[in-house]
């Protein structure tokens, strides 16, 4: 089957500064795609570019094997829900829902069953005759994605939808957008901030930084194979953590010094790596940190630390440490015994450790 | 310590009055400042020549008559022509509705296109637009009153209408920019995508969210355009005169005595459709003036 949605060799210029740079990104249908990336780098305006909202300066967009060059917004067969809601302000709810379908010239009875349709799915049936400046954040959201949605178009473009809502209700929405988009089997390119909207929500991640891919993947594979250090910093919260370590081989494996304070240097060892640099910087989940009383896995190297900081979380207890000139966290059961200011044994899993290159930040492994 | 506090406290409290009170007289007296020469207008125009000869400028009329009124209305010779306000009264309605609609719908037309769509040049545009507002109406006279005149329109009120929709296009496109530029641009994106064109958004969306704007925009126009002397003086003949330049000719036009009191009737009828437009439509021009973004 083809491709839903193709950007082959996207860019994008503002007079010579570039602001995409050769994007190549294809997705099938059902896919639900999540751009993410810190605000800059470009994720709201390829969204753009792909509606027909930006002209592109190079490259091609492929809506369902269609080349989009010169077809205007309305004809691409896209919906799109904004950050600010867009809204029409003087129309009331159901106005705003029809009025694509009533400006395409869609028959009044059809509209009808559409608006009804789309309203009963989303609870917002009873709002039909409000403005939008009488609903609240969620409802207004709502609305929105109700215009999208009657629609029923090939393609759904969400450009950071739920940014405006408070914390609570943006898990809320959240959910509901992912059980919409399992109801539909529908395509969605989705964009955000907010790496754990992108993991919990996608199918696929593209992360970008400075108008450029910096890796795309399921969120399982960004998770635990990040491609360099960017990725690896920006996807997952609390943050890898990014120990900077010296290399030596031996005959059992790769070891890697880590400068453990004024303590002794402290030593993984890793039985399967190979051909790594003399220098690099060692990647490891906080999750992969633990206490060895609680907690023991195959590979798993145990080592002294003293303990800076403990954060009980409820669920789990985070422990600062500094390694090698850098802040690490690591997230213990809630059980643990680690006492601020005194050093304890913790397991290193390092079958999940990443490596990257110190120069380039490329992963190596 | 509790006495001195109360102490310090009561200081407080008569000095806050006595200060109130200074500012209450200072705002009184200046009210009274502005007020008075439209008092002695008003006044004046309901006495009759005798009383006005004889009694104080300040004074309230002894027996009031509108006779004044009526003359101005109807009556009050201007030139060799006795007719009073009235043909120029209504020549200046015709003139001032349309132009004030025209203008007012061409800016907003304008500052929507220059607001909302980005098309290259949009602000060197917006800018020539910006810059015909500091034109000095003497500049334009000569030039005008030849275009007028090759158009076929010279001393007639559509001519009149002409120069006052060209003249006034640079306020409302101005007003209407700055009302929509604080529009989030994801209502337009959000309207293409619907398939509305360029048209359909200004009249669904736009239009229908700028009453404050239009309203601020009909009073600055319609206060423009009906006070204008030079224009009106200037681009019309002798039936096509507005109010403005009928109210100069009565007054400069005197045989034998001096009516102040037709002078003062026909000021202020001259001037009462303003006076009308920021009583009626005031409240909305100062929201108008401070409405700042959109609530969607």
């Amino acid at each position: 089957m083809a491709p839903i949605l193709e950007l082959k060799g996207l860019s994008k210029k503002f007079g010579a500064l570039d602001i995409l740079k050769d994007i190549n990104v294809s997705i099938d249908a059902g896919e639900f795609l999540v751009l993410v990336g810190p605000s800059g780098c470009g994720k709201s305006t390829l969204l753009n570019c792909i509606a027909g909202l930006e002209p592109i300066s190079g490259g091609s967009v492929v809506i369902d094997g269609r080349d989009m060059q010169n077809v205007s917004p309305k004809d691409r067969d896209i919906a799109m829900v904004f950050q600010s809601y867009a809204l029409y302000p003087t129309m009331t709810v159901a106005k705003n829902i029809t009025f694509g379908m009533k400006v395409r010239g869609v028959d009044k009875a059809l509209q009808q069953k559409k608006l009804d349709h789309v309203a009963r799915q989303l609870q917002i049936d009873t709002l039909l005759d409000r403005r939008p400046s009488q609903l609240s954040g969620g409802q207004r959201q709502r609305v929105a994605m109700g215009r999208a949605l009657v629609r029923d178009p090939k393609l759904f473009l969400f450009d950071e939808p739920l940014s405006n809502l408070d914390a609570k209700l943006r898990v809320e929405m959240r959910t509901e957008i992912k059980k919409l988009h399992q109801n539909l089997n529908a395509s969605m390119v989705y964009v955000t901030h907010d790496q754990i909207e992108a993991m919990t929500l996608a199918t696929k991640i593209v992360v970008m930084k400075g108008g450029v891919i910096q890796q795309i993947g399921t969120p399982a594979e960004i998770y635990s194979h990040p491609a360099n250090l960017f990725v690896a910093d920006f996807m997952g919260s609390p943050a890898m953590n990014l120990i900077p370590a010296k290399v030596k081989k031996n005959g059992k494996g790769t070891q890697f010094i880590i400068q453990n304070n004024d303590r002794e240097d402290l030593i993984l060892t890793d039985l399967n790596a190979a051909n790594l640099p003399e220098q690099i910087v060692l990647g490891i989940r906080p999750e992969d940190i633990a206490d060895s009383k609680l907690q023991k896995h195959h590979h798993d190297q145990v080592a002294s630390c003293l303990i800076d900081v403990v954060e009980p979380a409820g669920a789990d207890t985070y422990v600062l440490m500094s390694l090698g000139g850098v802040e690490v966290t690591a997230r213990l059961q809630a059980e643990t015994s680690a006492i601020a200011g005194l050093p304890m044994n913790l397991s290193f899993n390092m079958d999940k450790a990443s490596y990257f290159d110190a120069n380039t930040g490329e992963r190596l492994n | 310590m509790t006495n001195f506090a109360n102490r310090s406290t009561l200081n407080v409290s008569v000095k806050n009055l006595v200060l109130r009170w200074l500012l209450y007289a200072v705002l009184a007296l200046f009210a009274i400042y502005y007020m008075l020469p439209l008092f002695v207008m008003v006044t004046t125009s309901l006495k009759s020549l005798e009383e006005i000869r004889t009694g104080s400028l300040i004074s309230l009329p002894r027996d009031v008559t509108f006779q004044a009124w009526m003359t101005a209305w109807s009556g009050a010779c201007s030139g060799i022509k006795c007719e009073g306000l009235r043909p120029y009264f209504w020549n200046s309605v015709i003139m001032a509705v349309p132009a004030v609609l025209i203008s007012t719908f061409i800016g907003a037309l304008n500052g929507y296109a220059v607001a909302q769509w980005r098309f290259r040049g949009a602000n060197l545009i917006f800018a020539l637009i910006l810059f015909g507002c500091f034109i000095p109406f003497q500049v334009v006279l000569l030039p005008m009153a030849r275009l007028l005149g090759q158009m076929g329109l010279a001393g007639s009120i559509p001519g009149l209408i002409m120069v006052h929709v060209i003249y006034g296009i640079g306020f409302t496109t101005l007003f209407f920019r700055n009302y929509y530029v604080t529009i989030p641009p994801e209502l337009v994106k959000a309207a293409k995508i619907d398939g509305a064109s360029f048209f359909r958004i200004f009249f669904s969306i736009f239009l229908p969210l700028s009453l404050p704007i239009i309203v601020v925009t009909i009073i600055w126009q319609f206060t423009q355009i009906w006070n204008d002397f030079l224009f009106g003086v200037s681009f019309s003949e002798a039936g096509t005169q507005p109010v403005t330049v009928a109210l100069n000719n009565i007054v400069n036009s005197t045989t034998g005595v001096k009516e102040y009191n037709v002078d003062m009737a026909s000021a202020i009828i001259a001037a009462l459709p303003t006076l009308l437009v920021y009583v009626v439509a005031g409240k909305y021009f100062i929201r108008g003036l401070t409405a700042g973004s959109v609530k969607g």
